[in-house]
């Protein structure tokens, strides 16, 4: 009952936002929506739930992890559009459509976390790339509109090809519930192998282009430049890891079919391709928002290099899916506020915000701490498993190519991160000094609480993440790791 | 001819052919209209046991890809009042060259497929064609309209692929991807719409602002 209460209550609450006509009914809706879900995942932690409809909803290890992500994500978000909707200039759709698309986002989101029939996975994920789109293109400028065309077009042609790869595996199958996970691992020495290695393939290139892997990844950089950024954050947060548990589906299957050795050169080329490019891109990058669309890339590079490496690297890809989610989501809200603020989030506009909105400007800080691996941070913990992993089975070459890579990928964010937040502020009405600043559009900006509670409580746990691992965590991470074909470290 | 279903599906080539190689948008709309009932008679001819699950397939595909879709796609033209595909990325004589190429191909490549037995040997290749046909449309078309087109014929080569697992994949799950493409199209029919209003044409060439 609980699992279909989890995919039916935003389902509901998403018809009802976009029929009402009372803005407050609508937030009110949307925040106990997002209250009532994470409730409903708490309790997912607390006790086990059978599975229902013959097993095609069920809860286990690495869907409960990223089921957790999109709840704690949409809860921040949830409150940030509180904010966010008070400030925002953009004439955009009437709010209803709005806020019901969140809501919409939220049941797909869900139902691919729970779905372990590979089909009605396929199902939630096009969901979740539809109800986004409308929001992509909140704008209506013609930037928004090539934006959501890139979008549109390259996602679902995406996902049709991982529509191929799901009726591979149903071909591939010879006994067992078609399609059902746990029968296709139960019977997995049954499958047969050349059309398992084909709908891999395929899972890899659609469910690839849904996480945006490079060289998949071009709607990424447009589609989160031009989005407001608490949809970036449902995107890079919440969307590319419901994307990687399509794949990651796929990769359970095929590590219990013993076919490791063919997938893991696959997933190594796309996780070195996805670091290469980010890399160079974040190097010379203008805007802050497409920093943070390669710096996507970049670490859904590193969770298939550590399924690819495997051993203690699985380990390191769950917790690194859990630390890159809830930094995304921080990243994109301060941003966010920013482009609140400043109107616009190209770089060199955007300058000393630590002395004009202080709280943003330290969250910005520790968020480029967090995503660019420093210590104390999550993120630090799990890139070093993963770096561990690859020297521990025989991959030095790998593991040096990442440490360089991942140095040149700092440089490149902090140098454009470091001068937004203590750069020489350079706008005129600075010298007024009226107290207060205002906004973009000349009206005051207040950093008001529902901008930053969302991004304080984030940055919170990427930092405690980093600092320890409670012990029902790291049981949750082991299982979600033994799936994958991996071991704890 | 050795049965009707093989019949329907190489009437389905021909459609793919017939959206290559003309010029006018409506035609092409037409011919993925005509493609979908093909697409939605095709389950009933490989099991004509009438079961409800087949019934249910056919009718859904009927409504969703032969009337629901190509209607809103016509009106989207209709509305932005053009005709026809201006300077396709490859002409029209050099697409149907590839797609005859693509077709041969397809073809080759089928027998090797490990695939199990099937109801028919014209469905992987049929399905594959189409699928690489809907491609090759989706990008050396400029305008819009085709693209979506070409989406759909790439949707309906994954769909005749799916047929040859039918009796597999649940009823539901068979619901939910039409459900997923029908809202998929309509999104893109709206996006269609503000294109054309914002730059004065439906062609997706014009949009080249985003760049690195």
């Amino acid at each position: 009952m609980l699992l279909f209460g989890l995919i039916l209550l935003p389902v509901m609450t998403s018809l009802l936002a976009y029929g009402s006509r009372a803005h407050g009914v609508r937030m009110t809706l949307l925040l106990a929506t997002a209250i009532g879900h994470s409730a409903g995942v708490a309790t997912l932690w607390t006790r086990s739930v059978p599975g229902v409809m013959s097993g095609w909803l069920r809860v286990d290890a690495l869907g409960l992890l990223v089921l957790t992500v999109v709840s704690l994500l949409f809860l921040a978000v949830a409150v940030y559009t509180f904010g966010f909707l008070r400030h925002d200039p953009s004439r955009g759709p009437g709010r209803g459509l709005f806020v019901a698309c969140l809501l919409a986002f939220l049941a797909a989101a869900t139902l691919v976390a729970l779905s372990h029939h590979l089909a009605l996975l396929w199902v939630g994920m096009e969901a979740t790339t539809l109800s986004l789109a409308p929001l992509v293109f909140h704008r209506r400028n013609r930037r928004s509109l090539e934006a959501v065309w890139k979008y549109l077009i390259l996602s679902s042609v995406g996902i049709g090809l991982a529509l191929f790869g799901t009726f591979f595996m149903a071909a591939a199958q010879t006994t067992g519930q078609p399609l059902v996970l746990e029968d296709l691992v139960r019977h997995a020495e049954t499958l047969q192998p050349g059309l398992l290695r084909a709908a891999f393939v395929f899972f890899l290139v659609g469910y690839g282009t849904k996480m945006g892997l490079a060289p998949l990844h071009s709607w990424k950089p447009d589609t989160y430049g031009e989005a407001p950024g608490l949809v970036g954050a449902l995107m890079a947060g919440a969307l590319t890891s419901c994307a990687f548990l399509g794949l990651a589906r796929g990769t359970t299957v095929m590590a219990a079919a013993g076919q490791a050795a063919f997938m893991r050169p696959a997933l190594l080329a796309f996780g070195l391709a996805s670091l290469v490019v980010s890399a160079g891109f974040i190097i010379g990058q203008t805007d802050m928002k497409r920093l943070l669309a390669y710096s996507s890339v970049e670490h859904m590079g590193l969770l298939v290099l550590g399924l690819g490496i495997g051993g203690a690297g699985s380990y390191g890809t769950v917790l690194h899916l859990l630390n890159n989610g809830l930094t995304k989501g921080l990243l994109f809200l301060v941003v966010s506020n920013l482009v609140l603020f400043y109107g616009t989030s190209e770089a060199d506009k955007v300058t000393g915000v630590l002395r004009r909105a202080p709280w943003s400007g330290a969250l910005l800080l520790t968020g480029l701490f967090a995503v660019t691996g420093s210590p104390p941070f999550g993120l630090f913990v799990s890139e070093l498993t993963i770096l561990g992993a690859a020297i521990h089975r025989d991959l030095v070459w790998l593991a040096i190519v990442m440490v360089v890579l991942l140095a040149v990928i700092f440089i490149g964010m902090a140098r454009m991160i470091l001068n937004v937040v203590y750069g020489e502020a350079n706008h005129a009405e600075e010298s007024t000094g009226t107290g207060g600043a205002t906004g973009w559009d000349g009206k005051p900006f207040r950093e008001t609480w529902p901008l930053l509670a969302g991004p304080l409580v984030l940055a919170a746990l990427v930092l405690l993440l980093g600092v320890h691992i409670p012990a029902p965590l790291h049981a949750l991470l082991d299982q979600a790791a033994q799936a994958l074909g991996g071991t704890a470290p | 001819m050795h049965s009707f279903h093989e019949l329907l599906m190489l009437l389905v080539v021909l459609t793919n052919f017939w959206i290559l190689g003309t010029t006018r948008l409506s035609a092409a709309i037409r011919a993925v209209a005509i493609q979908g009932a093909l697409l939605a008679a095709l389950p009933l001819a490989l099991d004509p046991g009438l079961s409800p699950h087949v019934l249910g397939l056919a009718v859904g595909t009927l409504v969703v890809k032969t009337i629901l879709l190509p209607m809103f796609l016509l009106r989207a033209i209709r509305e932005a009042a053009i005709r026809r595909e201006i300077e396709p990325l490859i002409g029209y004589t050099a697409s149907i060259l590839l797609g005859a190429a693509i077709v041969a191909l397809a073809f080759s490549v089928a027998p090797r497929l490990p695939l199990p037995e099937m109801e028919s040997t014209l469905l992987v290749p049929v399905a594959l064609s189409t699928a690489m046909i809907g491609l090759l449309v989706l990008t050396t078309r400029s305008k819009a309209v085709t693209q979506v087109t070409g989406y759909l014929i790439f949707e309906n080569g994954i769909y005749v692929f799916g047929l040859s697992q039918m009796e597999r994949v649940p009823f539901l799950v068979e619901v939910g991807v039409l459900l997923d493409i029908f809202v998929g199209v309509f999104v893109m029919g709206i996006v269609l719409f503000h294109i054309n209003r914002e730059f004065d044409s439906l062609d997706s060439a014009r949009l080249t602002e985003l760049h690195d």
